[in-house]
């Protein structure tokens, strides 16, 4: 992302819209610039800010007006009075940077927006997680601190030793050049993300010492991790397996996401008119 | 897209905070999901949501491309629910934000009866989702649990900002506008109302939850931590 000096007044919104606080204004040319290096291509300033086209040398005088007679304007803070943005454009491997930060940006590798996974959110069409089967997210730099592949290399490489099974359709593991490893492609190493997440499958029996694993890794990254983990209810629509380890392992489980089992494959019903393939109603 | 999966909270203060969305799975059913899509959404606003959106074009709240000098006394300060609809064109994920279990619970047997053949998720508290099921006679099909934040938890910042920044899982609420406007409401210089427009227009996806929002700034107001 690129801030243009002859547009920018120095207004200072953007640098408080910024998730990864890679905005700021630098005393010595007085105008907003981005931290390269930081920032993570996630265009929330560009696509969040919404946009005057006013003057910038008008705006510009009125704010050292203001300031001579120390008086506190009240601009709106979600606005950026000149629209000074203007987006780079991006080659690789500095791409990967928006792809995994900008939500609205569909991964080419799923087709799915976001971060590109869609975990046990279509699993009664997919059958993704069985019955049995724990699927694990493991999202590395949410929340608003970022990760460095360098440091999800880590954590696929741990994984990968433990003899985990990635998930394939993910963009994490579409980076990989070697799956059995869990080794990622070399000159990616240096991008910064907003965040990304890697996707497991194991037996349930595995899924305490995967738990335990995370744990040790997050030992090795200076970054913060949201752990999902996903399972198949019974036919009765309880589920009780998967808690209780989690339980005993000490969490506390506020929050879930619960796929209702109303979704069907009717892809196949349209093209061959077949009885109905529905999964997992 | 787990985006909705770990907001930051106990269980109780996801008592105001349910996330009804359908997404189309590539393969398997996105023939003809546009349509549903955009039917889906119409049928939520029957029930009174708080909050529409798709993961394309963001929510019913947006920022605007072309404000000028007299826009700052007319903002758009409500949700314009037909703006997403008519929006709506590309397939994608689609969501309905509720603050309140029953209309939830009504608008998820609405969803059954209609028989999109969607996937068809609820982000909530566990205990939540499990009274919405069986109140539309749903036996849940499976589970996502989200186990919180782990690892350099020093890096985050205070509760109630986390609460306002993680209701965009994808990280487009920063912290520090969410502390901005938590200082906001404390200085007197916005209301909570207002500063939760601010705050809504950055989620990309719509499941910005704008009730919950307001409520925690309500909270954080009188709060010393």
């Amino acid at each position: 992302m690129f801030i243009n000096p002859d547009k920018c007044v120095a207004c200072g919104n953007c640098t408080y819209v910024c998730p990864m606080g890679a905005i700021y204004i630098d005393p010595q040319v007085r105008r907003a610039t981005v931290n390269r290096a930081e920032c993570v291509e996630c265009y929330a300033c560009f696509n969040g800010l919404s946009q005057e086209h006013l003057n910038p040398t008008i705006v510009r005088t009125m704010r050292k007006v203001f300031q001579m007679l120390r008086l506190r304007f009240d601009p709106e803070p979600d606005v950026c009075p000149t629209a000074a943005f203007e987006p780079d454009e991006l080659v690789w491997p500095r791409v990967v940077r928006r792809a995994f930060s900008d939500p609205r940006v569909p991964h080419e590798s799923t087709g799915v927006e976001g971060r590109g996974t869609e975990e046990v959110k279509t699993n009664d069409v997919s059958g993704r997680v069985q019955v049995g089967e724990v699927g694990f997210t493991i999202e590395f730099g949410r929340p608003g601190v970022g990760v460095w592949f360098r440091e999800i290399q880590t954590a696929c490489h741990a994984l990968a030793r433990a003899g985990v099974s990635f998930e394939k359709k993910n963009p994490i593991t579409s980076l990989m050049t070697d799956e059995s490893t869990g080794t990622l492609r070399e000159d990616i190493m240096n991008e910064k993300l907003m965040s990304a997440i890697v996707e497991i499958k194991v037996p349930v029996h595995r899924t305490e010492e995967i738990v335990r694993l995370v744990w040790e890794i997050e030992k090795q990254v200076d970054t913060v991790v949201a752990l999902g983990v996903g399972t198949r209810c019974e036919d009765t629509g309880d589920e009780t397996v998967v808690a209780s380890i989690l339980e005993r392992l000490g969490y506390t489980l506020h929050r879930a996401k619960t796929n209702t089992g109303l979704g069907r494959i009717t892809n196949m019903l349209e093209e061959a008119k077949p009885e109905s393939v529905g999964a997992g109603q | 897209m787990t985006n909705t999966l770990h907001r930051f909270g106990t269980a109780d203060s996801f008592r105001d905070d349910f996330v009804i969305f359908a997404i189309a799975s590539r393969g398997k059913n996105e023939q003809g999901a546009l349509d549903k899509l955009r039917e889906f959404l119409r049928l939520a606003v029957k029930f009174g949501p708080v909050n529409l959106g798709d993961a394309r074009h963001g929510g019913a709240l947006r920022p605007c491309r072309n404000m000028v000098p007299t826009s700052h006394w007319k903002r758009d300060m409500k949700p314009d629910f037909n703006a997403v609809i008519d929006g709506l064109d590309h397939i994608t994920t689609v969501a309905a934000v509720f603050d309140d279990r029953v209309k939830a619970e009504d608008f998820l047997k609405a969803v059954k009866a209609r028989d999109f053949g969607l996937s068809i998720n609820i982000s909530t508290s566990v205990d939540g989702a499990d009274q919405c099921c069986h109140a539309a006679g749903i036996p849940r099909h499976s589970v996502g649990y989200s186990l919180g934040f782990e690892g350099k938890t020093e890096h985050l910042p205070n509760s109630h900002v986390l609460m306002l920044s993680t209701m965009c899982g994808h990280g487009m609420v920063a912290n520090s506008l969410a502390k901005k406007m938590i200082d906001w409401v404390k200085e007197g210089r916005r209301t909570p109302e207002q500063a939760v427009t601010y705050l809504a227009r950055f989620c990309s996806c719509g499941v910005f939850n704008p009730s919950r929002a307001k409520r925690i700034l309500e909270e954080a107001r009188v709060s010393t931590k």
